[in-house]
């Protein structure tokens, strides 16, 4: 074993790459509490009272500090950046001072110069030139090979947000090879994966070539990087910083090349407490020390930044990273995994105060340790930063070392990634249908010519025969238009760090998106329940309804709408696996717009559920505003019928509550006049 | 089985009892309390009609949400529907299902031998009454509610009979049901009670004047302030002052 080792468990994770391996071997389960904790030290105050300085300022420039507009950003295009160099325990900017936003033009020139010019920047006019004439961009190829159909869809949100002008995100690399294995090894293994390629120079093969090499030319700038901090990566961490510092690199450098829509970090809480718990023991460093690591590493975290349009910034509600940690989770042979280190990296919240970033993702099982699911429900109420994902579930296929990139994404960390698709709007398909694929808001011709509904009032099975045709155009626009747009991204914008941290063969879920659920779902419910009559405008298109008479709503754990529901997303999910998808990837699909749920809203004309022109949809598989009116236990219980076999990429249901409506303040309500009787 | 006249139900009930509880909130009120916050459940008329076996239903799909609470049942006025609480808890007592009555009393009459005959039988099914004394003054409460409070005070003193686990509610408005003389009176009375297990003393909130204004029905106290928490929590000590001197007299411990 290498020197670095010392005193870790060995196995299988010592002669190949194999994180997981090394978490098992060696990892502590926790069961304690959080009063082993340390606050904040007078270095991370510092630091912190600079950082809230420097946001003020940002905000009252407009949202925007600073822009580079000359350099492109690569892993090693800046020299070293820092806040207060003789208090940082972690370093590290994506340029060379904190809040400059770097200039990544490979999605896409057009996306890079607005992003600047909405800021009040101008990109230089060479790299636009450059970017324009000679190196095409994963953008412009996008627009190559579209055709009429796909840019029509595009055009009327039938399909939104797809990253064909940014990148794609969704790709974690497993960046705490790093530090356990060092970039030296890791170049070693990339370069005995490159030797074990087939010999017959197919497509295929010619492409995996070049990506390894692309990715050993990565993890070489990786090291040149962590160099100019003064750090060396070449090797193994020996200590608990150490390890933090060189999984934090592994990150910097994937936010250097990547301004993706989500960049996620993983999972990397209790590999990390292996190295903490190996320096408590040897007295290397104190709890407040460790925590003070934590806390600067979080704090980096929160300033990853990068340059976005206000269009861009609408779809996603803010200027969001989905920096994304997984905490807690059971392991497949029973044991928890969590550690002091997941109570450390919530503490952040604490120590630091509340913070969307990085978004902490606490994996729940029922079977965690009653200390942790305390403290977090104590987090929760106190911050409300935290989202919980269900581990009970997505064990299952998942096994104990996935992550969760952007808000629901499950995947294997450094064996399994993520094509993003966005979403398709099934609302607005709905009123495609209705209209015989012409847009209500528009009037266009968008979808397929198909006869539409005709009288007055919508009969459900007619209705639903002429939906379920529409959804078969959609799947299938949906799914070539995501085709198209990942052969470009993986042309003219790879996201070589990331994948350098991934193994050879890895798996790629194909994700597509499921928007308006619950709108559908009570659209359909009125027409089959109540009576719904459509309303024409002069050219003969639906665009609105009247309905009479009551019908059951999504979210009250009634079965006769839910099982709609439930349907529904069954049926586009096999209806997209019909469908060839780019590099044999695997189709899944979400039901999770967060926040984009508003500018669908905003593009979709009236529904049958009685939903007005605009108004925005329900977020996620959330029933819609106000509708569930049997309490929360009901709402979740309707949210709980969608089959997460045919959602694998994720159901996302936004729960806010009142502390006060999660029972009374006091401690033990029950026997509380013993308590004050003094008994 | 007698159907339910039902105000609605609540599957995710935080407040009313212990644990997470499954809330059905009848139809039907007699009192006129000024400070209801519910008052569309006053009209004994509305509401939907329901099988017992329905809401046992809707609480069985979602059991797992209720292992550490139960079933509650508030309104409106639940004792004014006896026969379909009897056959509700009756099915409830056979899923083992905590069962818990959030009343006021007001239904309770000593004399009517065919109500109390009902009411123990009810009392075997039942775990817990959450009863909710408006005011201990005859006077001041008839003022407050429109009607007399000896019947609620005997179905307290019926409750420590049949020994059935009680926790006493009171509203403190300011102005009307915060003087210490009767919250101390009220200690002494409830403090005889040696199934008294808990006590709730909730601070009056303004939150139910909306609903007076959507229904067009006056309401009394316009105009008067929400109770503070931390002033509640001085009132609660004079109850338990109140309980304390006569648990000392009385010798209970």
């Amino acid at each position: 074993m290498r020197p670095e080792w010392t005193d870790f468990v060995g196995g299988k994770w010592d002669h190949e790459i194999n994180v997981r391996d090394f978490i098992q071997k060696n990892y502590t389960p926790y069961d304690g509490d959080e009063s082993f904790l340390a606050g904040p030290t007078q270095n991370t105050k510092d630091l912190w009272a600079q950082v809230l300085e420097l946001s003020k300022k940002e905000r009252e420039a407009g949202g925007v500090l600073d822009m580079d507009t000359k350099v492109i950003s690569t892993i090693t295009s800046h020299g070293p950046g820092y806040l207060d160099k003789s208090k940082e325990t972690i370093v590290g900017f994506q340029t060379d001072k904190p809040f400059k936003r770097s200039l990544q033009p490979y999605g896409g020139i057009r996306m890079a110069e607005k992003a600047c010019a909405d800021n009040g920047y101008e990109v230089d006019p060479e790299i636009s030139e450059f970017f324009s004439v000679h190196r095409k961009t994963h953008n412009a190829g996008c627009f190559d090979a579209y055709n009429q159909e796909m840019r029509a869809c595009r055009s009327s949100h039938v399909i939104t947000g797809l990253p064909d002008a940014y990148g794609r995100g969704r790709i974690i690399g497993d960046y705490r090879r790093v530090a356990l294995y060092g970039i030296d090894r890791l170049i070693e293994d990339k370069q005995e994966q490159k030797d074990s390629t087939g010999r017959v120079m197919t497509d295929d093969v010619i492409r995996l070539r070049e990506e390894l090499s692309e990715q050993i030319v990565a993890l070489k700038l990786m090291k040149e990087m962590a160099a100019s901090y003064g750090c060396d990566i070449s090797r193994p961490a020996t200590n608990v910083q150490e390890a933090i510092q060189a999984t934090y690199f592994g990150y910097l450098a994937a936010v250097k090349e990547q301004n993706g829509a989500a960049m996620s970090l993983g999972r990397t809480s209790t590999f990390l407490d292996i190295y903490a718990e190996r320096d408590l023991k040897n007295g290397t460093f104190t709890e407040e020390q460790i925590q003070e690591f934590v806390d600067h590493f979080i704090m980096k975290l929160r300033l990853v930044k990068f340059a976005r349009t206000p269009e861009y910034n609408q779809i996603f509600a803010g200027d969001p990273v989905w920096v994304t940690e997984s905490l807690g989770g059971v392991g497949i042979d029973g044991r928890h995994m969590v550690t002091k280190m997941s109570f450390r990296y919530l503490h952040t919240l604490e120590n630091l105060g509340a913070s969307p970033e990085p978004n902490l993702t606490v994996l729940w099982s029922t079977r965690l340790p009653e200390a942790w699911k305390k403290y977090c429900a104590k987090m929760s109420i106190t911050t409300s930063s935290i989202q919980y994902e269900n581990d009970d579930l997505m064990r299952v296929t998942h096994g104990d070392d996935y992550g969760i990139a952007c808000c629901v994404s499950s995947m294997v960390i450094g064996k399994q990634m993520q094509f993003f698709g966005a979403r398709a709007n099934l609302a607005k398909c709905l009123l495609y249908a209705l209209n015989g694929g012409v847009d209500e808001v528009s009037h266009k011709q968008v979808g397929p010519k198909y006869r539409p509904v005709e009288g007055d009032i919508l009969d459900y099975d007619d209705v639903m025969a002429k939906y379920t045709d529409m959804m078969e155009w959609l799947a299938d626009v949906y799914v070539n238009t995501l085709n198209i747009i990942h052969y470009m991204h993986d042309k003219y914008c790879y996201e070589r760090a990331q994948m350098a941290l991934h193994d050879r063969d890895v798996l790629r879920y194909f994700a597509t998106g499921f928007a308006g659920l619950s709108v559908v779902a009570d659209s359909l419910s009125a027409i089959k329940y109540a009576q719904v009559k459509a309303i024409r405008d002069e050219d003969g298109i639906i665009v609105d309804f009247e309905t009479t008479g009551d019908f059951p709503k999504y979210g009250n754990d009634d079965d006769r709408v839910d099982t709609i529901a439930r349907d529904l997303v069954k049926k586009f999910m096999i209806m997209l696996r019909r469908h060839h998808t780019y590099r044999d990837s695997f189709p899944t699909m979400s039901v999770l717009t967060i926040t984009s749920n508003v500018t669908y809203g905003k593009a979709t004309g009236n529904t049958p559920d009685g939903r007005k022109k605009g108004q925005p949809f329900a977020p996620g598989a959330n029933p819609m505003h106000g509708r569930d009116s049997h309490g929360a236990v009901a709402s979740l219980s309707s949210v709980a019928k969608l089959p997460f076999q045919y959602s694998q990429d994720g159901i996302s249901n936004t729960f806010s509550i009142i502390p006060g409506a999660l029972g009374k303040e006091d401690k033990v309500f029950a026997g509380d006049i013993e308590i004050d009787l003094g008994k | 089985m007698t159907k339910g006249r039902i105000h609605s139900l609540e599957s995710f009930g935080t407040v009313d009892g212990p644990g997470t509880r499954f809330v059905v909130f009848v139809q039907g009120c007699p009192m006129r309390c000024a400070y209801c916050h519910n008052p569309d459940t006053w009209a004994m008329t509305g509401g939907t009609m329901m099988e017992p076996a329905e809401i046992i239903e809707q609480y069985e799909r979602n059991r797992p949400f209720y292992k550490d609470g139960g079933l509650t049942v508030t309104g409106g006025e639940p004792l004014m529907q006896i026969d379909f609480l009897i056959d509700l808890f009756t099915l409830a007592k056979e899923k083992d299902i905590h069962t818990c009555i959030d009343t006021s009393g007001i239904a309770f009459k000593p004399g009517n031998t065919a109500l109390i005959e009902k009411l123990d039988k009810l009392m075997t099914l039942t775990n817990l009454v959450m009863l909710d004394i408006k005011h201990i003054d005859p006077e001041k409460h008839k003022e407050l509610t429109q009607q007399p409070n000896d019947g609620i005070l005997a179905f307290a003193a019926y409750l420590n009979e049949k020994q059935i686990p009680m926790w006493i509610r009171h509203v403190v408005v300011p102005g009307i049901t915060d003087d210490d003389e009767y919250l101390y009176k009220l200690g002494q009375f409830i403090g005889k009670f040696t199934n008294l297990k808990a006590l709730d003393v909730l601070p009056y909130h303004t939150m139910g004047e909306k609903k007076y204004e959507n229904l067009g029905i006056p309401y009394k106290l316009h105009g008067v302030p929400a109770m503070g928490q931390k002033e509640v929590i001085e009132k609660k000590k004079v109850i338990l002052d109140g309980i304390k001197e006569v648990r000392k007299e009385l010798g209970i411990m």
